[in-house]
């Protein structure tokens, strides 16, 4: 017997009904990760990766949003069939989520310890209930796994009582708690400094080394995605346009998207920045027929404009969808 | 040699942000700039480095006029931007202007494209043949004449920004503060704007304060780099001259942290300095060296006493104990 997939999407889609007609979000979404993987996700404000990843967790307000096509399995099991009780299961114990937005990602008025707590009463205990002296040690051992002092303080400190860092950092530890297979890291440093920033990273990347979580990190920041991921995958309008293993993804770009991408982040070693990608995204009430990257695309030709690239393998890990690599 | 437009000389910016004592009235300050001197030369990039809350914006904002330094000058051109309790002439005001981080919120949604080009060309009475100037000002920040009829909302990220640079060039300013100009905006947008600033740099000879806190842009854009952290300027050199050679251990750490895409960059990134600590609140700087809690090299002086600027070669000046020296004479 095979071990299913952590997770695997099928041609999913995702559409939001608003004023004025249908957002297009999501126009088949393929992705796939093994257990013990580290993916990364990149690509401009709007593309959809937040949705994708709160599609996994059903989590999307649904109406607007519809999923009229399309499958997310965990482990084997459809996410999209699943019951609420089977549901509960996967959230929190399956997966978790960091949020882009540590402060937002708190409730202001619960102090850290009732907040914390509740997520380890709340998952952790299936088949027998932690008592209350079990729960608050979990707790203090959650808060001391991402390196914060005095945890017996701290739990009962307010989040407005501290610091970005620090918040991020229970945010983390929260995450964590439950001992969940897959992490999904919502763009967890944005809202930071860069020095505070990598002291985040490097503390997540140390505790998913040592639990062997699995995790799909989001970020439009290409350095970040680099230093962190075993494997790349560059969405654009709803579509993943290319996948690749992150070494061979920054030696050898093939999208035009993503070289365009690559090209428009400023390097330290100087030599002036690249002027981007013309054009924005798309509106997706009225995306673009074939490709959706084509009015963008220096390179676009007439199939293009008329018809939806496929996905091509290329090699053993490197996939992409444009017509120019068929 | 090239002269200095805009000369920062121990510039100071308090705020009370409430009282503490018995009677309640001992102020509670916030030193949001405390003691910024530095020069910006006529016709170059000077990149503004810093955190949240290390005061860059304050001393953008300070400079333009919106608020009044605690202590110390600023002088444009020789001449001292606050001399006396007078405001600010129309015509010093016309010769500096900003450009804001988020154009979603420094443009008037209920006012057209046209209305905020326009606006300060009304204000500074320069206004005849208002709308050919209008056009004038889209087309030279490669914008369609037709914008002018829309309205900020209507017009994606990238193009509010370039509505924003054609509003603070409308005066023909010599001076522009750009504070964050591109950090609201997406990867792919950023270097269409970067690249429209140097341009517009080159054909009108304009001076930049170029505020970020993007070390990787910052490299490809100024010619000089000043690095603050809790209100005042820890480091200032040639730009890559920092990059190669960085002295403070504040700006070490920065360089270590700044995650790159390619191994060339590596190779240029420091190793050595892991961050560590969180940066403390502005409300109660640390004693000594603000930075002394954080630093991997403190020695026993740096709780005690503040260093000086000191001059390590010509140009580059660092404010650390490490370095010694005496205190540079700006």
């Amino acid at each position: 017997m095979t071990v299913p997939l952590l997770i695997e999407i099928k041609n999913l889609y995702v559409h939001f009904s608003v004023y004025g007609g249908r957002l297009k979000v999501l126009d088949g979404v393929d992705f796939v990760m093994r257990s013990g993987e580290k993916v990364g996700l990149v690509g401009e404000t709007g593309c959809g990766k937040t949705t994708t990843m709160k599609a996994i967790l059903r989590v999307l307000p649904m109406p607007p949003a519809r999923i009229p096509q399309g499958e997310i399995y965990f482990k084997g099991q459809d996410v999209l069939k699943m019951s609420a009780s089977d549901l509960q299961q996967v959230r929190g114990r399956g997966i978790s989520m960091i949020f882009q937005d540590p402060t937002a990602a708190l409730n202001p008025v619960f102090s850290v310890g009732q907040q914390l707590e509740a997520v380890i009463h709340h998952s952790a205990n299936r088949g027998g209930k932690l008592s209350r002296q079990e729960i608050h040690q979990r707790a203090i051992a959650s808060l001391q796994e991402v390196a914060l002092a005095d945890p017996e303080r701290l739990l009962h400190s307010y989040p407005i009582q501290l610091s970005g860092g620090m918040r991020q950092r229970v945010c983390i530890g929260m995450a964590l708690a439950t001992g969940p297979e897959l992490l999904i890291a919502d763009e967890p440093g944005t809202s930071l400094d860069v020095t505070i920033q990598d002291q985040v990273l490097r503390l997540l990347r140390k505790l998913v080394e040592e639990k062997n979580t699995s995790v799909i990190l989001i970020t439009h920041t290409l350095g970040i995605v680099r230093e962190t991921t075993d494997r790349v995958y560059v969405m654009y309008a709803g579509n993943m346009v290319e996948v690749a293993a992150t070494k061979e993804l920054f030696s050898h770009p093939l999208h035009p998207y993503t070289r365009g991408l690559m090209d428009a982040v400023p390097r330290l070693t100087g030599g002036g920045v690249s002027d981007g990608i013309p054009g924005r995204i798309p509106n997706y009430l009225n995306p673009p027929p074939g490709c959706r990257f084509h009015p963008r695309c220096p390179q676009a030709m007439d199939i293009c404009r008329q018809e939806k690239p496929s996905s091509y393998k290329l090699s053993e890990d490197h996939e992409v969808a444009c017509f120019l690599y068929q | 040699m090239t002269t200095d437009i805009l000369t920062f000389t121990d510039l100071k910016k308090y705020f009370v942000i409430g009282y503490s004592g018995i009677l309640n009235r001992e102020p509670i300050t916030v030193k949001a700039v405390d003691g910024v001197s530095f020069a910006v030369r006529e016709g170059e990039t000077f990149g503004l480095v810093g955190e949240s809350g290390s005061g860059k914006s304050t001393v953008a904002y300070t400079t333009i006029g919106m608020y009044r330094p605690t202590a110390g000058t600023i002088s444009f051109r020789g001449q001292n931007l606050f001399e006396g309790n007078k405001t600010r002439p129309l015509a010093l005001k016309k010769e500096i202007q900003i450009v804001y981080q988020d154009p979603g919120s420094s443009l008037n949604p209920r006012r057209s494209i046209k209305e905020i080009i326009g606006l300060p060309l009304q204000i500074h009475r320069q206004d005849e043949n208002r709308l050919e100037q209008v056009v004038r000002l889209l087309e030279m920040v490669e914008l369609p004449p037709d914008y002018m009829y829309k309205y900020p909302q209507m017009v994606g990220g990238g193009e509010k920004q370039m509505v924003a640079i054609a509003r603070a060039l409308a005066t023909d300013p010599s001076f522009v503060i750009l504070d964050e100009p591109t950090s609201a905006l997406d990867v792919s947008i950023q270097g269409k704007i970067i690249n429209l600033l140097i341009r517009l740099q080159n054909e009108f000879h304009l001076s930049y304060l170029f505020i970020t806190h993007d070390l990787s842009l910052m490299r490809n854009v100024a010619s000089r780099v000043a690095i603050m952290y809790l209100g005042k300027v820890c480091e200032v050199a040639e730009t890559a001259e920092f990059f190669h050679n960085p002295y403070h251990p504040y700006t070490q750490m920065l360089l270590s942290s700044i995650p790159v895409v390619s191994e060339e960059e590596e190779k240029l990134k420091l190793q050595k300095i892991v961050s560590t600590g969180e940066i403390p609140s502005p409300v109660n700087v640390p004693p000594g060296c603000s930075f002394h809690l954080r630093c991997p090299s403190r020695m026993d002086i740096c709780s005690e006493v503040d260093p000086v600027m000191v001059e390590i070669e010509e140009g580059h000046t660092v404010r650390c104990h490490l370095y010694g020296g005496e205190s540079v004479d700006w």
